[in-house]
């Protein structure tokens, strides 16, 4: 039934609607939400790379904070003219990307070897090393303070208010507006590039590998390659999220890429649901939007304080972090394939009621989610 | 000369101290295959808990007490949280990234209350110190070697000799087996769970004693340099833990005591020298020292 072409166009529609609806953003809303968006995005490039490493190929990380700063700050040592390589800004933004895959190459002997928690805890050293690299190397890295990011330029275009002045449909231009779109581009890229990946051999392949290592070694997957792999690439999605990430900030500090982001990254992926490419990008806008929404409407929440005010008031800062956590808890308590998941299984078991006598396939999926809902 | 031994005697200290956190994780790690990322969090917890409480009980009731709440709070996160769906499963990521969430809350709750304060804990031994030789050392930390020794060797004895620690290895030899015996794998692992709270709560005081200014609230990242050292020696073995943990102390206090030799590599090197020797173990024997190799026929 699902092959019946009037469904197809019907989702290619959707789809456009969809896009269209991300291109109108810079034309209705104002700064606030167009940076939100830009960090979201950013966020989601980043996650969708977690997800293939973690949610598919099922190897923990932590060190995701490091790639998105071996990004953020490649981009910027390599754009950059003060301390920097002043390479044309496009092609640090390509460099930057590669340095981290790079990177992520660098440690495959661990991370092809290495396996489950150990991984995890291994790449809570790069965390560690990193953040002491990025202070220590100061010429290269100006210490504690960072170092101003270059905006990107192509050609004489700047994605930065200093250049021409642009003005569409009556709406000035400004750097946020160019960024949107830049982001939105780069996001589409990644998924693309993620599903298509997940939907090939090498996705199978990789699946096949988190359900059971030997089983899929036994099916002549090349598990270290694949593990290693896997690594690699989404070191790279990271490269590109921490790229995205810098030129949104403007400036990167070595503060910034701690645990507390890497943790972040898990969270987004938790909560969206393991192994899909939109629950990475629904936790990705979810964890990200979160904080900056408290802090701007923290006035008009109930029991949330506006930052700054007196001591043993919950700031919003902290009331974002209890609402994540316990998102994470419970999320993988009641529905531990995420958000996604569970809308799935809501689905399937609505399919079910209305059709008694359904394929053995769907009765399969129903019988499972009554053993994940407790 | 002097320089050396201060340093071998600040490390054996600091191994000490690690070493009662490691073995939370380990014993965590054989009964329930989850790694814990809400020790630390566990840690604050108990020296906060002290930090409170010993103005009323004094500092011994304050130890007592909140070693005893630390353990019922961790037991509760394993009971309450951890222990859903199939408890039989023994490879359990998703619990893993669990305790990640539990960590996040813990430590926003404790953050919120410390704040920017140093609590200091009342320990008995104050800003004492004992001269051995021609080196000086504080005598919190000749207490933690001290204490160390003592509930290491009863956390040996106790998996040796009792039958819940005969449970807990035969659930860490073969858990469908040990569950077919007649072991309730399930209060076997929540005791760890409270035996590595109350590992934690301990550790509290050492890390906020002395030479540390007391209690704050980034205490419990402390115990993430415990995580290298259980990672070292193999995640599933004790002795294991016991060896990567004076390893780690070690490396922490040398590359602290000969900061201006090593000073290429950057201030502060002593702080992450643990991953950079954990990293270039793993790359050795990714199963760590101790840890078996495991093997799979087809």
């Amino acid at each position: 039934m699902s092959d019946l072409p009037p469904r197809r166009a019907l989702r290619a529609l959707a789809f456009l609607g969809v896009a269209l609806l991300l291109c109108a953003p810079p034309f209705y809303l104002d700064v606030f939400w167009l940076r939100i968006g830009l960090f979201a995005m950013a966020a989601a490039t980043g996650a969708v790379g977690l997800g293939l490493l973690t949610g598919t190929a099922g190897q923990l990380s932590l060190g995701h904070s490091f790639f998105l700063a071996i990004g953020a700050y490649g981009y910027t040592w390599l754009g950059g003219e003060e301390p920097g390589a002043g390479l044309p800004t496009v092609l640090a933004l390509v460099a930057a990307v590669l340095l981290a895959g790079l990177a992520g190459g660098l440690f495959s002997p661990v991370a092809g070897r290495v396996r489950g928690v150990y991984l995890g805890v291994a790449t809570l050293a790069l965390v560690f090393l990193g953040h002491h690299i990025l202070v220590s190397a100061e010429p290269v890295t100006g210490g504690f303070n960072g170092l101003s990011v270059p905006p990107l330029s192509v050609g004489s275009f700047t994605f930065d208010a200093s250049g021409p002045e642009l003005v569409v449909l009556g709406v000035p231009f400004g750097a946020e507006e160019r960024l949107w779109y830049l982001s939105l581009a780069l996001f589409a890229f990644t998924w693309f590039t993620a599903r298509g990946l997940l939907l090939s051999r090498a996705g199978r392949a990789l699946k096949a590998l988190r359900d059971s290592e030997t089983a899929a070694a036994v099916m002549g997957v090349p598990v270290a390659r694949y593990r290693a792999g896997a690594f690699v690439l989404s070191s790279m999605y990271a490269g590109l999220a921490g790229a995205l990430l810098a030129l949104a900030f403007r400036r990167v500090v070595p503060d910034y890429f701690g645990l507390a982001l890497s943790v972040d990254y898990l969270a987004m992926i938790v909560i969206g649901g393991l192994g899909s490419v939109a629950g990475a990008t629904a936790g990705a806008v979810f964890v990200t939007a979160l904080p900056l929404l408290m802090t701007r409407y923290a006035d008009q929440l109930p029991l949330v304080t506006a930052p700054g005010s007196a001591g043993g008031t919950l700031g919003p800062t902290e009331a974002s972090r209890y609402l994540y956590g316990a998102a994470v808890v419970l999320v993988l308590i009641f529905a531990p394939d995420g958000l996604g998941g569970l809308l799935h299984r809501l689905r399937a078991r609505f399919r079910m009621r209305r059709r008694p006598a359904a394929a053995p396939t769907s009765a399969a999926t129903a019988v499972r989610a009554k053993e994940h809902t407790p | 000369m002097s320089a050396f031994l201060a340093s071998l005697l600040n490390g054996l200290s600091l191994g000490a101290v690690h070493a009662l956190v490691a073995l939370g994780f380990v014993v965590i790690f054989k009964a329930s295959g989850v790694l814990n990322f809400a020790h630390g969090s566990l840690l604050l917890l108990g020296g906060y808990l002290i930090a409170v409480w010993h103005p009323h009980l004094g500092f011994a009731g304050a130890l007592a007490a909140a070693v005893l709440a630390t353990a019922a709070i961790a037991g509760a996160v394993d009971r309450l949280l951890l222990q859903r769906g199939d408890a039989g499963a023994h490879t359990t990521p998703a619990q893993t990234i669990v305790t990640i969430g539990v960590d996040v809350l813990l430590l926003t709750d404790l953050s919120r209350r410390i704040g920017g304060d140093l609590l200091p804990l009342g320990d008995p031994w104050a800003d004492s110190v004992t001269r051995i030789g021609p080196v000086s050392v504080a005598d919190s930390r000749l207490a933690a070697i001290v204490v160390s020794c003592l509930v290491i060797g009863a956390v040996f004895a106790a998996f040796r000799y009792t039958a819940w620690g005969l449970s807990l290895r035969a659930a860490a030899e073969d858990a469908e087996a040990a569950a077919l015996m007649g072991i309730r794998l399930s209060r076997v692992r929540t005791g760890a769970w409270c035996l590595a709270g109350a590992l934690a709560a301990t550790a509290a005081v050492f890390l906020a004693a002395f030479p540390a200014p007391g209690l704050e609230r980034t205490t419990g990242q402390l115990a993430l340099a415990a995580f290298p050292a259980a990672i070292l020696g193999g995640l599933a073995s004790p002795a294991g833990a016991l060896a990567g943990s004076l390893l780690i102390g070690l490396t922490e206090a040398f590359a602290a005591g000969y900061q201006s030799e090593l000073h290429v590599l950057g201030d502060g090197f002593g702080d992450v020298a643990p991953y950079a020797v954990m990293v270039v173990v793993l790359i050795l024997r990714p199963q760590g020292l101790f840890g078996a190799k495991g093997a799979a026929r087809v």
